[in-house]
């Protein structure tokens, strides 16, 4: 890698967020749904679409809402008609990208403002359960003869992480315990579950062993969108303006069969990417709250160990010893995250941004960490175990 | 920051690349780009790698999980961008002029030989709910109606679409890869698919991969001792309800033309710009587009075509390689297709017809139904 220049001519905040409901079966179209988020976040930042120069969307397959070139479908309710809009995506991680990628639009100085959305809507896609559209991620010669199940290839990886790190279905059932109560903060959650148990979720349905349907987030409609501005327009827009301090993303290659499933390598080394650029060195001390990406309990702890905020096998016990509580010593998933508030692909990521500029700005009502917090993390994964992006923001 | 083209690289431009698989297009394409950029390794030296694709072109949802490993990125910043080959450009552009990467590659592969259902996955492009009842048979039937406005407004004529192929298939006999030129081909006897356009009013598809080096001025001399600066890199959408946008006007890509050559400061495209390739996936397409960036007024390209100002050694060359027309469109390879030609003539590595080899601008759109246009400004 060349030498990079850290010193940038632009700094980049967040100034307004905004976030539709979550839920298995919304009736709004894709098109609206964008739209709801995006006035929702133009309406905390006190603008309106005349001021946004440029548009970033995000939403992961086509197959999902059943268009084909999404971008330029969801460009009208994403307020970006008679813009320069472009449409990004990094499979289930591209919420977090969508925020990245606004970052240079900004950071380029060649947008001011602009209006990042995110947009998923599932309960269009294959019948009888959007899970089939993952029949056609394969690799079409050698995987998809097989016609494997996504689940199928995730309880390989929990798996082989309760092996490796010696951690109980118990252990692990705690993390979707936290995060559906979690979620009864949450004026979008789909999941609120306030008097779930480790036994509930140890009782669920079997999916394919050892993942159970509370291990696991649910399908989900949803949008959300965050505003970026460069310094001199934040400081306009905002007294509390949430800065992007770092931005980080890797691919790893795409034949997973080779991977370490125990470890999200990809993740660690996106990691390192924007701590660099945030200049930290020792995540579990400098980051105060982290959003995650939980679309399964174990991933929570897979990503905690992937970002440094635990060591090796390490989060587990954290989350015994309730470290990772709202009112712990280092909050995970406030919101809810993906298991209680849902999982609207794309729209799932930047609600995690959206989380950490709440919270950060000390918005998150009910769902407020108890501890001062000064820098917060969000994290998504997807393609095929594959993808980490990671933005670390701070006041 | 200036941003500059290190390296460029092809493969295939045929209607049926049967040999090698879209993965193995896209490590040749690599392959030739690296090598292009001074034997560049992309392990070691490269920041970022961007690839341009749609998940129903390739038959697969989540395709950008394909990216890393044949240019060289597993393990480093990939991402992908749902849009043309020259939006990823512009994407690039800004990565580098953020300070944060130094050499950033571009990708875009195509194999629309491999899709039985093409006309029905262009379709599945419309609104669900307004376009897509109306179970349009043919989609270049959209085209066709963009045409007739097109024309009606601005009193083109069959002749001067006439004019348009003949100059596309004449300047792509010149050009090796331009598999589909055919001079002498006779438009008026080829059979009409939507009136107006004919069969040969309409590009054909064809398999292609393209790979582009994009670096800093900090960084670029280590690459190549002869970079090609773009200067100027911006998009338009302009709406999404087909039956609300202008049937008549590309708006998009005078949108993106404006943005592109204010970044450049070119004030007068006219008399700035030395040559360009633009979009002509439909012939009418040609003179919307060079309205639609300035290079002729509103209304006039018409005239300026049937006088041979567009020609090869013409005032202001359009589409030297012939375009789309002759090359065919290997769907979003297609701007970065007009981008690796129009660099290669800047360098001087195809001898062209064109007096003004310095400034050159490069458009791209998508195709029916979509209302996105890509402009970048290039400078030797």
């Amino acid at each position: 890698m060349t030498s990079r220049n850290l010193n940038f001519k632009h700094r980049v905040a967040v100034v307004g967020a905004g976030l539709t409901l979550f839920r298995s079966r919304l009736q709004e179209t894709p098109q609206e749904l964008a739209w709801l988020a995006a006035r929702q976040a133009l309406d905390e930042a006190g603008l309106t679409l005349k001021d946004i120069d440029c548009v970033v969307i995000g939403s992961a397959p086509d197959t999902f809402d059943g268009v084909h070139m999404k971008g330029e479908y969801l460009a009208e309710g994403a307020g970006g008609i008679h813009k320069p809009t472009v449409r990004v995506f990094v499979g289930g991680a591209t919420g977090v990208f969508v925020p990245i990628a606004a970052w240079w639009h900004v950071a380029s100085g060649l947008c001011k403002r602009v209006l990042a959305v995110a947009e998923e809507k599932m309960s269009h896609a294959a019948k009888p359960h959007p899970q089939y559209v993952f029949r056609y991620i394969w690799d079409p010669i050698v995987e998809k003869p097989l016609n494997p199940n996504l689940i199928w290839i995730f309880a390989m990886e929990m798996h082989r992480y309760m092996y490796k790190c010696n951690v109980k279905k118990e252990d692990i059932a705690l993390v979707s315990v936290k995060n559906k109560r979690n979620a009864c903060g949450h004026p979008s959650a789909q999941l609120c579950m306030p008097n779930i148990t480790v036994d509930d979720v140890l009782k669920s349905e079997v999916l394919v062993w050892p993942v159970q349907l509370y291990d696991i987030s649910p399908t989900s409609d949803g949008a959300a969108a965050v505003v970026l501005a460069s310094e001199e327009e934040a400081r306009r827009i905002t007294d509390t303006p949430v800065w992007i301090k770092g931005i980080g993303w890797t691919l790893d290659t795409t034949h997973w069969t080779n991977r370490d499933l125990a470890f999200p390598e990809y993740v660690r080394r996106a990691a390192e990417m924007a701590y660099r650029m945030a200049g930290i060195d020792n995540p579990r001390k400098q980051i105060d709250v982290a959003e995650p990406y939980d679309p399964f309990d174990y991933k929570e702890l897979h990503h905690m160990e992937g970002l440094g905020l635990a060591r090796k096998c390490e989060a587990p016990v954290l989350t015994r010893e309730g470290v990772t509580q709202r009112d712990g010593d280092l909050p995970i998933n406030p919101s809810g995250g993906l298991l209680g508030v849902g999982n609207p692909i794309a729209a799932a990521g930047l609600m995690k941004v959206a989380e950490i500029f709440w919270q950060l700005r000390g918005e998150a009502g009910a769902r407020q960490v108890k501890k001062p917090v000064y820098t917060g993390l969000a994290q998504a994964w997807g393609d095929l175990m594959q993808a980490g992006t990671v933005i670390v923001m701070g006041i | 920051m200036r941003v500059g083209i290190a390296g460029v690289g092809w493969f295939g431009f045929q209607p049926e690349v049967v040999d090698y698989s879209f993965r193995e297009m896209m490590f040749k394409a690599a392959q030739r780009a690296y090598e292009d950029a001074g034997g560049l390794d992309p392990r070691k030296d490269v920041d970022a790698f961007v690839s341009c694709q749609e998940d129903f072109w390739e038959g697969i949802a989540i395709s950008d999980e394909f990216a890393p490993d044949p240019v060289g990125g597993a393990m480093k910043s990939v991402y992908t961008v749902a849009g043309d080959g020259l939006q990823c450009v512009g994407q690039a552009y800004m990565m580098i002029k953020s300070g944060l990467f130094d050499v950033v590659v571009v990708e875009s592969h195509a194999k629309p030989s491999d899709i039985i259902t093409l006309n029905d996955v262009m379709l599945f492009a419309t609104d669900p709910i307004s376009i897509r009842p109306l179970d349009i048979g043919n989609a270049h039937a959209l085209a066709a109606l963009e045409a007739r406005a097109y024309m009606h407004k601005y009193g083109v004529t069959e002749e001067h679409l006439e004019a348009v192929v003949e100059k596309a298939h004449r300047a792509g006999a010149k050009n090796p890869r331009a598999v589909y030129a055919s001079p002498g081909r006779s438009r008026s006897s080829s059979p009409v698919v939507a009136d107006p356009l004919r069969d040969a009013d309409i590009a054909k598809f064809v398999d292609a991969a393209v790979v582009v080096v994009l670096a800093s001025d900090r960084v670029i001399r280590d690459y190549t001792d002869a970079p090609v600066w773009v200067d100027g890199a911006w998009w338009s959408t302009e709406i999404s309800s087909l039956e609300l946008h202008d049937w008549s006007f590309p708006v998009h890509a005078r949108e993106a033309a404006d943005g592109a050559y204010a970044q450049a400061k070119i004030t007068d495209p006219a008399k700035e710009v030395g040559f360009a390739e633009v979009d002509n996936r439909y012939s009418f397409k040609e003179l919307q587009h060079v309205e639609a960036l300035r290079l002729a007024p509103v209304g006039a390209a018409k005239d300026l075509m049937a006088d041979g100002a567009f020609c090869p050694g013409g005032r202001l060359p359009v589409n030297l390689s012939g375009g789309a027309l002759a090359e065919g469109v290997p769907f979003e390879v297609h701007g970065l297709a007009r981008l690796s030609y129009a660099v290669a003539v800047m360098r001087g590595d195809i001898k062209a017809q064109v007096d003004r080899r310095e400034v050159a601008v490069i458009h791209s759109w998508r195709g029916v139904p979509t209302t996105t246009s890509v402009v970048v400004v290039l400078r030797t």
